[in-house]
């Protein structure tokens, strides 16, 4: 096994240890019900955390992920309640929307040369901001066709439900893996985060792939957005908030390097189902805060960074000391 | 050139652009430069700005020397919900004021100095290292508050908040007195060449003899004391640690004021006057929104346009000045480390 894989191995087998020391306690949490549910809670954020993955892996980072999902779910709602649109065509409306906002922002970073970090923070602001303009109040959902896509669910072996949305985020997930290892895009992403200058040398197109990647998180979020509003048949502009730091966080839980170049998407969403995890937990325990969740997931993303940093340092050895300290 | 001629045209930039938005808002606002005095205190949109800034202005002053030696601190928020917490809980369990603030000035040490010692101790990226602490502080916030809205009676401690010295408000006094004493401190000594030789380049630093280490640990410590002043003024304002919302964001209000000052995220010069007028011209852009009668629901939108059009006026494409850029540096010919350092950041 080479280094690149032993943060994915060791986000796997944290993940694996937690979940037996979690069936150790409570049994029922092996069901597949609570799988099920796993999947269904944490299914936009798996669908963003992908998008972020692509980002982070070009060495970039996108804030406003979780403003594009407050203003995707007021966005539907207000479309429903006040045209006539069926909710297929709202969603891709929406996709066209959120997919051009991302390329904006990909579009401003590249040609004025900006810090993605302070271009997607006004993305955060336009993109709440537009929310709150919409509305400021929070909107019920209500359509016939939502009933049926929420009630769409596989029954699994043992009474759990795979739900729409679940289903969804892995089809996500599969797909981002398919387009980072399969395909030039994603190897583009990867000689990107490795380096602009010698992804440049090496004829990999800057402008475009950073526009497309942008775009992608724009989607991605968009589509988070739709998932997000059907999961609380609502649209409200206040939803959502911190949803771009859990998505971080879980990417680096998942391996991924933060400055870019190295790193895996099942990372993330094994990163996705630790947190998950943490969470179900504390519901099946009862006696914790809520807060511990943040604790938590502080201390594991200190110790992922540890482990990574242990890591490259063991494989790279001196190299890397003079990188860091120039 | 002088040296006040030098300053004053570092700061020119910020200084017309907070004027060019204060004319806007008293275009649209009537009455909006009057000041009144009752009861003792000053009272007035322009006081109304200087008072709410506060915050903001602390944090900017801590966050503008993290960003010149190439760092960025993302927990100022968190540590401010922490510093609350530990100052209105030592409060209510009956310890003196100066004791409660001592206590809360040290957790914003502590935590600058847990931040420090990630970033020069485990090399970890700056955003990396203190997105640790903004996930899990207000946590620890919340394990301080044990859940609750602490709130307080102590008058001593609400004084900061909403006190007034000489009919000046206290936060204004206190930041204000903050951010000259860091002028002071970093332009009277050699520290501020010292903290931009590390920005610039860490490694031609030390071969200078620089010790980047200390330095680096001692400018997130400044970072962490100033957010605990903030996080103790929001608390003594609100009479009580809210764990969950105190801060909340205030990191990119903070990261963004240092932006508009000028202060490139690739380290090196900096100027904590620019990002203090900075601080300001965000809280002018809040106030201004209010005051104007516009509805509220715009007031992201615009700030979102508002940060939009600095940056294209700030681009290194569009602009020759070394604002972005780092002194004698080269757009086309940076290094590719370099050029990722760019992406990241």
């Amino acid at each position: 096994m080479s280094s690149r894989h032993l943060p994915l191995a060791a986000t796997l087998l944290i993940f694996l240890v937690a979940y037996a020391a979690c069936y150790a306690q409570f049994p029922a949490m092996l069901s597949t019900r609570v799988v099920g549910n796993l999947l269904t809670d944490n299914a936009f954020l798996g669908i963003v955390a992908v998008g972020m993955t692509f980002v982070i892996l070009s060495g970039g980072i996108d804030l406003s992920v979780g403003s594009v999902i407050a203003f995707s779910g007021v966005f539907i709602a207000v479309m429903l309640r006040d045209t006539g649109l069926h909710p297929l065509a709202v969603f891709a409306l929406l996709l066209v929307l959120t997919t051009a906002f991302g390329a904006a922002m990909g579009a401003i970073i590249h040609l004025l040369e900006m810090p993605a970090f302070i271009v997607t923070l006004a993305g955060m602001f336009l993109a709440r901001g537009m929310a709150y303009v919409l509305s400021i109040d929070s909107i019920p959902v209500t359509h016939d066709f939502y009933d049926t896509l929420q009630g769409a669910y596989w029954l699994m072996p043992g009474k759990g439900r795979l739900t729409l949305i679940g289903g969804l985020m892995l089809l996500v997930v599969l797909g981002g893996i398919l387009l980072a290892h399969r395909t030039r895009f994603g190897a583009n992403i990867y000689a990107l985060g490795g380096g602009v200058q010698a992804a440049r040398l090496m004829g990999v197109p800057v402008g475009r792939t950073t526009v497309g990647i942008y775009a992608l998180s724009g989607l991605l979020a968009g589509l988070a957005g739709i998932v997000f509003s059907l999961y609380t048949s609502a649209g409200y502009s206040l939803a959502a908030v911190g949803v771009e730091l859990d998505a971080i966080a879980a990417v680096v839980i998942g391996g991924t390097l933060l400055t870019g170049g190295s790193g895996f998407i099942a990372g993330t969403f094994i990163g996705v189902l630790i947190m998950g995890l943490i969470q179900t937990y504390i519901i099946f325990d009862g006696t914790l805060s809520s807060w511990w969740t943040k604790i938590v997931i502080g201390i594991l993303l200190f110790a992922f960074i540890l482990l990574q940093k242990g890591l490259l340092w063991a494989s790279t050895g001196r190299r890397w000391r003079l990188a860091g300290s120039g | 050139m002088s040296r006040t001629r030098e300053f004053l045209r570092r700061i020119l930039p910020q200084l017309v652009t907070l004027a060019a938005v204060l004319g806007l808002i008293a275009a649209v606002y009537p009455g909006f430069f009057e000041v009144s005095m009752a009861n003792g205190r000053l009272y007035g949109s322009l006081i109304d700005i200087l008072n709410r800034g506060a915050p903001v202005a602390l944090l900017a002053i801590g966050m503008t020397l993290v960003i010149a030696t190439r760092g960025i601190d993302l927990s100022v928020g968190a540590i401010m919900a922490i510093c609350g917490a530990v100052a209105a809980a030592a409060i209510t369990s009956g310890l003196g004021l100066a004791a409660a603030l001592g206590l809360a000035l040290a957790a914003g040490l502590a935590c600058g100095l847990w931040n420090g010692l990630l970033v020069v101790l485990f090399g970890i990226q700056p955003i990396v290292a203190t997105l640790i602490l903004m996930v899990a502080g207000r946590g620890i916030a919340q394990l301080v508050t044990e859940g609750a809205i602490l709130t307080f009676t102590h008058e001593g401690l609400i004084f900061l908040g909403s006190g007034a010295v000489f009919g000046v408000p206290t936060p204004v006094l206190i930041w204000f007195a903050a951010g000259a004493l860091a002028l002071l401190v970093v332009r009277r000594t050699a520290l501020g060449m010292l903290i931009e030789a590390v920005g610039i380049n860490r490694r031609a630093g030390a071969l200078a003899g620089v010790g980047a280490g200390a330095l680096i640990v001692a400018v997130y410590m400044v970072s962490g004391l100033c957010a605990g002043m903030a996080g103790v003024i929001a608390a003594a304002d609100i009479r009580g640690a809210d764990a969950n919302n105190a801060g909340l964001w205030l990191e990119l209000d903070a990261i963004l004021a240092v932006v508009i000052g000028g202060t490139s995220l690739l380290g090196g010069r900096f100027s904590i006057a620019a990002s203090l007028i900075g601080a300001m011209i965000i809280q002018s852009v809040n106030t201004g929104i209010l005051l104007s009668g516009f509805p509220p629901e715009f007031n992201l939108i615009i700030k979102a346009a508002i940060i939009i059009v600095i940056l294209v006026l700030q681009s290194p494409r569009l602009r020759a000045g070394p604002r972005l850029r780092r002194p004698g540096g080269r757009v086309r010919g940076a290094s590719a480390a370099e050029k990722k350092e760019r992406v990241t950041s």
